[in-house]
């Protein structure tokens, strides 16, 4: 069963459709509908686009990114962004995975600009972290060589 | 998927909460397929996971089939004090959802 959300534009709001089905536990309000979109998108550029509203991103060296240089399994690479800038969200992508967004957090105003988190990689590929601050993209990217691809199949 | 399992832990390092979670999910990401069947393993991955402190989301992750099986998730936010209980929830994809609290160490 799928339910499409049409993101163009404007963000969906209100329950994801899954919140038809039992499950959910209390009445919550979610900032955004999942950006279904953004995440079937197969190219870096339809993804940031989608989900970000843009896709040109400022390379900043204030982003940093820790990651292994050679991850031994694709299916569970250990990455950690930080930054020092007052982060709205940050997004990770894998560049060569089918579809390049992996993640994307949505920080609130006391949070720090901070993620840990464990991703899967197809293959070699770079690791791409779009922090959104003050309205605008910024972006960093860090290279990390898969030895067995992640993605299965 | 056996249990459907939140693993918290919170604790404070001067005036940050450092949160660091563990949930039990197969994450399945719907390219794999059943060797045996021949057939693709359905997609099964959380969409969304939710932090929430004194009623205040500190933190929403919308993840993709991408994030690894078992996901670990680690965070950190200020305006939370020692004894506060902070709240970590889950909805998939299926539907399902899992939530857990714990107090700031």
């Amino acid at each position: 069963m799928k339910r499409r959300t049409f993101l163009k534009g404007t963000v969906a709001s209100g329950m994801l459709g899954v919140a038809a089905s039992a499950g959910l536990l209390a009445p919550r309000m979610v900032l955004a509908a999942w950006p279904e979109a953004a995440f079937n998108a197969k190219s870096i550029d339809d993804a940031l686009s989608s989900l970000l509203g843009g896709s040109s991103t400022a390379e900043s060296s204030d982003i940093n990114i820790k990651a292994p240089d050679i991850a031994e399994n694709g299916a569970v690479v250990p990455i950690t962004i930080s930054t020092g800038m007052a982060a709205e969200s940050i997004s990770i992508l894998i560049e060569k995975n089918p579809s390049p967004l992996a993640c994307t957090y949505a920080l609130g105003g006391s949070t720090l600009g901070f993620v840990s988190t464990r991703v899967k990689m197809g293959k070699t590929s770079d690791l791409i972290a779009v922090v959104k601050s003050g309205g605008k993209l910024h972006s960093a990217k860090k290279t990390v060589k898969v030895t067995i691809g992640g993605c299965g199949g | 998927m056996a249990k459907k399992n939140i693993r918290i832990r919170a604790k404070m390092k001067d005036d940050v909460a450092e949160v660091k979670a563990l949930m039990s999910h197969p994450m399945e990401t719907g390219l794999r397929t059943n060797k045996k069947t021949g057939k693709k393993i359905p997609a099964h991955f959380i969409k969304e996971v939710v932090c929430e402190h004194k009623g205040n989301k500190v933190m929403v992750a919308s993840w993709g089939v991408a994030v690894s099986k078992n996901p670990y998730l680690s965070f950190k936010f200020k305006g939370a004090a020692k004894g506060d209980t902070i709240k970590v929830s889950w909805d998939d994809n299926k539907g399902e959802s899992a939530t857990a609290e714990a107090t700031i160490g």
